[in-house]
């Protein structure tokens, strides 16, 4: 069941990867949330996070993000062990978080959301909400450019628009490394096709995408690999190209991998 | 809001025989919500930030107490400075009591209503024992103009002064605001608006420092013997003080961000790496000191320190909070309008004062007026859907 053991083939010749998870636990009281996980993600790729509720990837998703502190193993980003007490030690080290709730305060506008806790400031340390407004619309307008009313709080935006405000949070700061925990999970048809469109655009400027979802569709759509946890535990991590959607599905239900199962 | 003001000023206008505004009553209307008022701003902050802090009252008590202890028995009340330093002590004790609240709630996650509700108790019974609950008298000549009796107030030249100043900055503010948007292109209010409101407000300053200047001061007249206006009171001036930076703070500041970032979703300030349980204590002690510098107005109005002082206090600082459009819920809510939920309240037991209204009657009328804000701000948030 070791991590190391698992890993796909053809990752072996890409050199250091972006983030690399290395035998991560992590327990709260009696209960194994997570255990000896590892796996990793490379600069422009995709990896569809998979597994049941309870899995354990939304465990390893928030320790990633600083949110918990994990109780044993090791984060690497681009070979160096990071240290992710908090959310800004997370942040600092390029990985940014979209949580499936979104995290957004609902009673403040799109441009405070999109710095909150980041704020950017005149000389004399005030808030420059002007120029704030003006870099929230033009990263918003490049993601969605029907989003012009972003002055309003939050609350009384649309699934796709808050989708697009904490997508342009994450992207504002140049993360190299992004998380997206269940991103399309409350949106429709048309709001899901553009944060596809945006994972596809990201994936080429060379950002790492963890993606959590539970629609196998969207995930073979866009990921390039898969990593599968049931029970807290690594159950394999596999190319899209070498597996079918029923093979993936029986690693999430059955805990075995394609080959063995057969 | 306002205009629920407005209207309660005319019906009380009326139904006092034209007694109700008048400058002398507005004088006193104006000093007596100020206690009320300059704590309210900080319960916008608690309340914002889904806190509730019940012992302001009390508080208010424990640091007039010792304000006037530190100022009578340890300096001595014919000291020139001692007076400012019994009020940096109090306003100390102030932030340290509001630490300690604020640390048994982040830090050991108790409620704060349970925190405050057991402060409700112990610094009004602190208060007591500083003096084994003598009340202490006379207080520094100059600490008493604080409090907007004799000699507190600043004259008819410098409110004068004062308002033409005011009218300058609400012009070159609503003039700012529009370049600073101009230079990057965002969306304009009309022209016309612009110059209503900029008006208006110019007009609501000049009304109130002609009204303050109109109130003949009971203690000066001129070399005829001709009655001179009084100006604006001291007290007035340090809850305008309180107002300006505290509104500043909440719209200017990451602080003020924070608090209200905090109060709309708790998870999301947190994940977005702001410290929280720094910036609840901080809003404690934020509370702590304004309760205390309340408690100066309120011992230098007395001209003493009595452990009674603020009794109930800590509801009307609520309310006003509350009728002022702060939502108990969180996350909305505006200093000015907790100041005007201070006055809506005064102005009400004020005039029911004036109409010889018995003491009891007037707490079950303010005791209604406040469901009835509560109901109101509860419709207003299904409307909005939240």
């Amino acid at each position: 069941m070791s991590g190391g053991a698992t890993m796909s083939a053809s990752t072996t010749d890409r050199g250091t990867p972006l983030v690399e998870v290395r035998n991560i636990s992590k327990r709260f009281g009696g209960v194994h949330a997570v255990s000896n996980m590892s796996c990793d993600l490379y600069n422009g790729e995709v990896v569809g996070l998979l597994g049941h509720n309870g899995a354990g990837k939304s465990t390893l998703i928030k320790m990633l993000s600083g949110v918990y502190p994990q109780d044993e193993g090791e984060f690497l980003v681009n070979g160096q062990v990071v240290h992710l007490h908090t959310p800004r030690d997370a942040r600092a080290a390029g990985i940014e978080t979209i949580h499936q709730t979104l995290a957004l305060a609902d009673n403040i506008d799109a441009p405070g959301n999109l710095f909150l806790g980041r704020e950017l400031r005149t000389p004399i340390g005030t808030l420059d909400s002007h120029r704030m407004e003006h870099e929230a619309r033009q990263i918003i307008s490049r993601l969605n450019p029907n989003f012009k009313e972003i002055l309003k709080p939050v609350r009384s935006m649309s699934g796709g628009q808050r989708q697009t405000v904490a997508i342009a949070r994450a992207l504002y700061f140049n993360a190299r490394i992004l998380i997206m925990d269940e991103p399309c999970a409350a949106l429709g048809p048309a709001e899901t096709r553009m944060v596809m469109d945006t994972i596809l655009a990201l994936k080429q400027e060379g950002i790492g995408i963890f993606l959590i979802s539970h629609d196998m569709h969207d995930v073979f759509e866009v990921a390039d690999r898969v990593t599968v946890m049931k029970n807290g535990k690594l159950v394999g991590t596999e190319n899209v190209t070498d597996v079918s959607q029923d093979d993936v599905l029986g690693m999430i239900i059955l805990g075995k991998k394609p080959g063995k199962a057969a | 809001m306002v205009l629920a003001l407005i209207v309660i000023w005319l019906v009380l206008q009326i139904s006092t025989d034209g007694i109700f505004l008048t400058p002398r009553n507005l004088y006193n209307l104006s000093i007596q919500t100020c206690v009320t008022a300059i704590m309210a701003c900080g319960m916008v902050y608690v309340i914002v930030a889904r806190q509730i802090d019940l012992s302001v009252g009390s508080l208010l008590a424990f640091t007039g107490m010792v304000t006037a202890y530190v100022q009578v028995h340890v300096i001595g009340n014919d000291s020139n400075i001692g007076w400012i330093v019994s009020i940096i002590v109090g306003i100390a004790l102030g932030v340290a009591v509001g630490i300690f609240q604020g640390s048994w709630v982040t830090l050991a996650g108790i409620p704060a209503f349970v925190v405050t509700l057991a402060g409700y108790l112990m610094y009004r019974g602190a208060a007591f024992l500083i003096t084994d609950g003598q009340t202490i008298s006379p207080l520094n000549p100059t600490y008493e103009r604080l409090g907007g009796g004799i000699g507190g107030a600043i004259g008819t030249t410098a409110s004068t002064v004062l308002g033409v100043i005011a009218g300058i900055w609400v012009i070159f503010n609503a003039y700012n605001t529009r370049r600073q948007r101009k230079r990057y292109g965002s969306n304009q209010t009309p022209v016309w608006a612009e110059v209503l409101k900029v008006a208006v407000a110019c007009v609501a300053i000049a009304a109130f420092v002609w009204t303050m200047n109109s109130y003949p001061d009971p203690a000066h007249k001129d070399a005829d013997g001709n009655p001179i206006g009084t100006g604006i009171g001291i007290p007035v001036l340090i809850l305008i003080a309180v107002m300006i930076v505290l509104t500043f703070v909440a719209t200017r500041t990451r602080f003020g961000r924070y608090v209200f970032a905090y109060g709309g979703n708790p998870e999301a300030a947190l994940l977005s790496g702001i410290n929280t349980r720094r910036l609840l204590i901080s809003i404690f002690a934020l509370m702590g000191s304004l309760s205390a510098v309340a408690a100066v107005v309120t011992t230098a109005r007395l001209n003493s320190g009595a452990n009674s002082i603020g009794t109930l206090q800590e509801l009307y600082v609520i309310a006003a909070t509350v009728i002022g459009g702060t939502s108990l819920a969180g996350g909305l809510g505006t200093i000015p309008g907790a100041v005007i939920g201070a006055l809506i309240i005064s102005s009400l037991d004020n005039g029911m004062v004036l109409l010889d209204v018995s003491s009891a009657q007037r707490q079950i009328f303010i005791g209604l007026i406040l469901i009835g804000a509560v109901w109101f701000d509860t419709v207003y948030n299904k409307r909005m859907g939240r």
